[in-house]
């Protein structure tokens, strides 16, 4: 459905985008993962027609995009931040993309308390902007973004700015609203817990290329190199290949042995504890026990891997 | 599609914001700078040396007092000021906003009707003469230092003198070797503003100078009105051309070299209640002088406008409905023209500052025709006028007695302002406000429409109401413009005082209380509008 084809951008000799093809099909939520820098946001904006590609071509439905002004393409945009208009309440927020569509007042009315009802705000249409709370803002901003039916939802970090917490539960919300509405999106973040809880698929970026595409899971597989299998959490990365942590299996020594390491430190995260292992014959290894006894710091351990949990890299 | 409504594509827009203020520039303020140039360096057709004119000992009379009055002036100034600029900065007490508030209304005054305070409060014999001006002036510009230095003494961080004090400090060197060195810079620039407002000072000079008492802005008048020797005008215009250009350049030079490193602290950390009696008595002793100092010339200006004989009453008022042998026309005519021209040169201000504000705050080449919007306030009100008159005189520019000329040349002069004060804003908007109406289907006209409009419109209105009172108050280049069947409050005023007679000064004062109350009833507007706001700029 929309296509993006080698697109480059420089700013000055910087390539802040170097040939990124991206394809999204109907119905189907994108997320692009990179670090701040990696190019990203610019890559919505190229899309959103807000920043002019220096080479390749944005195609949306068959149609290149190239000549068409950011206000005629109808692609809708999140912003980080919100960027919401503080000069308007609420309902001026989310009614500004029907008026300018055209709609006439009651149509926008029935859509502006739809919208609302859809993110959990009913009643806050005559609501001062200054007075929401940042989840608040973001939801406006979301509704604000759906209310003209866009063909493409571009979404820039859109829960960059709230605690943990909040975004937790605003994810599990928009899961919900993406698939009521199903939503066609592209959704940017540098966490990789949002896009893999969003992503049907996950492109992952780095300075200004795209460097892999897939599911969740084809990507915990398969990472492309050992930066992407560090970028998505793999522990244990080293000489081309990945050892899973859940393929460590610790054997505490009790007989005065040296075994064939010293347990550094051992964080409880859930309801897994994560060993990290420094090794006698050097380096350290990661681990994960769920069992409730687990190595202390300062034990000593031998250390075995089940080979089904060595990822050789590409 | 909605959006093929917008009136203008964003290129159209560009060229017109563009445009239009270029053009007003060249015909009202860069042809009528000509028409001076070539008067004063041409005579009957052949490039004349102005030297004679600039080495003539009057001319050299006029300079120096204008100088040795504007460094006076300064000093007096600051002098006044400094007790109060000390406990706005240091003290937080009740009421303080206020006092903030009230300090700035003599600023905005007419010059005239200061000049008339003090002609009503000093006593005989003093009234006219340099003292007279610089007191005027200090009464004038007063606010500039106390709100300057004010706020930035506010923003120094005490413990800095605190621990000077710990080093064996006492008040005194404190105040000499840490206070005032910091606060250099915020005195340099205070000190440059009222050096330039009382060297271009025309309307209390006027008044208050009497025969003997003249600056270059006054002396071009007197040249040109009283003498009509239009090319000494015109080189006096150069000679207080190049002063002003002069006086910027060190200014500027002095500020580079004065900027002392370092951040500035919120008033919440720098602010403390006074806490001794002797504190409350500084505070309450500096507001106190200064309270009487601005109140007391204002408040027997009043008295004197319903002075009747030995008693009081509002005959002066009912004088003002009759023709005088003063005007060609009633006074009551003059507060009505003021008004309506007043009101035709804000609306051109508003227009033409606010396109160039946009044209200024969205694109890379505003920078050039931000400075150029700048000059107006270079060149004096009187420089203008004059200029107006000798450029605008022949087919096809013939507009001197046209009515529309007197609201275009306070345009003019209230343009700087309304740029200062729209385009700021127009800056401060985040660009991605425009994008994402943009990516809801606002066109750029739209954009504008939709979201600068509304984001400007306090600031607009802010500028509207200043453009407004500096019209109102505008004397120096409306005294050679104003046709004399149609005069203005302020050029009635200064006809009223040439003429003999108690009636004819009991009606100037009254002339001038009801200017002093149109010009603070409309900045007291634009204050309110400006707090219900989140910007500002002064």
């Amino acid at each position: 459905m929309l296509a993006v084809e080698n697109v480059t951008v420089h700013f000055g000799q910087l390539a802040a985008l170097d040939g990124v093809t991206l394809d999204l099909g109907e119905g189907e939520i994108v997320a692009v993962l990179g670090s701040s820098g990696s190019g990203k946001s610019t890559l919505l904006r190229v899309i959103a027609g807000l920043q002019r590609p220096d080479a390749g071509r944005v195609v949306l439905d068959g149609e290149d995009l190239a000549t068409i002004p950011p206000h005629r393409r109808g692609i809708g945009l999140v912003f980080q931040d919100h960027a919401l208009f503080h000069h308007r309440d609420v309902r001026g927020n989310v009614a500004f993309g029907l008026r300018m569509r055209g709609d006439d007042g009651t149509a926008i009315d029935r859509r502006v308390r739809q919208l609302l009802e859809l993110v959990g705000l009913a009643g806050y249409e005559q609501r001062a902007i200054a007075t929401l709370s940042g989840g608040e803002q973001q939801r406006v901003a979301l509704a604000r973004a759906l209310a003209p039916e866009p063909r493409v939802l571009l979404l820039d970090e859109p829960l960059g700015s709230l605690d943990r917490l909040l975004r937790d539960r605003l994810l599990e919300e928009l899961q919900r609203i993406f698939a009521e509405l199903s939503v066609t999106a592209l959704y940017v973040t540098h966490d990789r817990a949002e896009a893999f809880a969003l992503g049907d698929r996950v492109a992952v970026m780095r300075t200004g290329r795209v460097v892999q595409v897939g599911t969740a899971d084809e990507l915990w597989a398969r990472p492309a190199d050992e930066d992407v299998a560090r970028f998505l959490g793999l522990a244990n990365v080293r000489d081309g290949q990945v050892v899973r942590p859940e393929a460590v299996r610790l054997g505490r020594v009790d007989d005065g042995r040296d075994g064939d390491g010293v347990v550094e430190s051992a964080v409880r995260q859930g309801p897994t504890v994560r060993v990290v292992v420094r090794l006698r014959e050097g380096g350290e290894l990661e681990a994960v026990v769920s069992s409730l006894e687990h190595p202390l710091p300062g034990d000593h351990v031998d250390v075995a891997v089940d080979p089904a949990g060595i990822v050789r890299l590409r | 599609m909605d959006s093929d409504r917008a009136p203008l594509s964003g290129r159209g827009f560009r060229a017109l914001s563009y445009g239009v203020p270029l053009a007003f520039l060249a015909l009202f303020f860069v042809f009528p700078l000509a028409a001076i140039l070539e008067r004063g360096l041409r005579s009957e057709g052949d490039l004349a040396s102005p030297l004679d004119v600039v080495t003539d000992p009057v001319t050299r009379e006029v300079v120096w007092f204008t100088a040795w009055q504007a460094v006076a002036s300064t000093a007096l100034t600051i002098l006044v000021a400094l007790p109060a600029a000390y406990v706005l900065g240091r003290f937080a007490f009740p009421g303080r906003a206020l006092v903030r508030a009230l300090v700035v209304v003599p600023f905005v005054l007419p010059t005239v009707v200061v000049a008339l305070a003090f002609l009503a409060l000093l006593p005989d014999g003093l009234e006219r003469g340099w003292a007279a001006i610089l007191v005027a002036h200090a009464f004038f510009n007063i606010a500039v230092v106390v709100r300057v230095v004010g706020t930035f003494w506010a923003g120094l961080d005490p413990r800095v003198s605190e621990a000077a004090s710990t080093l064996g400090a006492g008040p005194w060197r404190r105040l000499r070797e840490v206070t005032l060195p910091l606060l250099a810079p915020s005195l340099a620039a205070a000190a440059a503003v009222v050096f330039l407002f009382s060297f271009t000072s025309f309307g209390v000079v006027l008044i208050l100078g009497g025969p003997s008492y003249s600056t270059i802005e006054a002396e071009i008048y007197n040249q040109a009105v009283r003498l009509f020797d239009l090319r000494a005008a015109a080189i006096l215009s150069l000679v207080q051309l190049a002063c002003v250009a002069l006086t910027v350049w060190i200014t500027l030079r002095l500020e580079t070299r004065l900027s002392v490193a370092g951040h500035l602290r919120s008033e919440r950390e720098t602010l403390r209640r006074p806490r001794t009696r002797r504190e409350w008595a500084v505070v309450a002793g500096s507001l106190g002088a200064l309270g009487l100092f601005l109140g007391l010339p204002l408040a027997v200006l009043v008295e004197r406008s319903l002075a009747v004989g030995d008693g009081h009453g509002l005959d002066a008022y009912r004088e003002l409905t009759r023709p005088t042998s003063a005007l060609l026309a009633t006074p009551w005519e003059a507060v009505v023209n003021s008004v309506v021209y007043a009101a035709a040169a804000t609306a051109i201000a508003v227009v033409v500052g606010g396109l160039a504000a946009f044209a200024i705050a969205g694109t890379r080449g505003g920078r050039v025709l931000d400075g150029l919007l700048m000059l107006p306030l270079g060149a004096s009100a009187v420089m203008l006028g004059f200029g107006f008159v000798i450029a605008f005189d022949r087919w096809p520019v013939d507009f001197r007695s046209e009515p529309w000329i007197v609201p275009v040349v306070q345009a003019l002069v209230a343009l700087p302002f309304v740029v200062r004060a729209v385009a700021p804003t127009l800056r401060a908007i985040d660009e991605r406000q425009r994008e994402a109406a943009a990516l809801l289907g606002a066109s750029p006209g739209r954009v504008r429409r939709e979201i600068d409009l509304p984001i400007v419109g306090r600031a607009l209105a802010v500028a509207a109401g200043f453009a407004f009172a500096i019209s109102l108050g505008e004397f120096g280049a409306t005294v050679f413009l104003a046709r004399p069947d149609s005069p203005t409050l302020p050029v009635a005023i200064f006809r009223f005082l040439g003429r003999p007679g108690e009636l004819n000064a009991a009606q100037a004062y009254a002339l001038a209380v009801i200017l002093m109350g149109v010009t603070v009833v409309s900045v007291v507007l634009v204050e309110r509008i400006r707090r219900r706001g989140n910007g500002g700029w002064i």
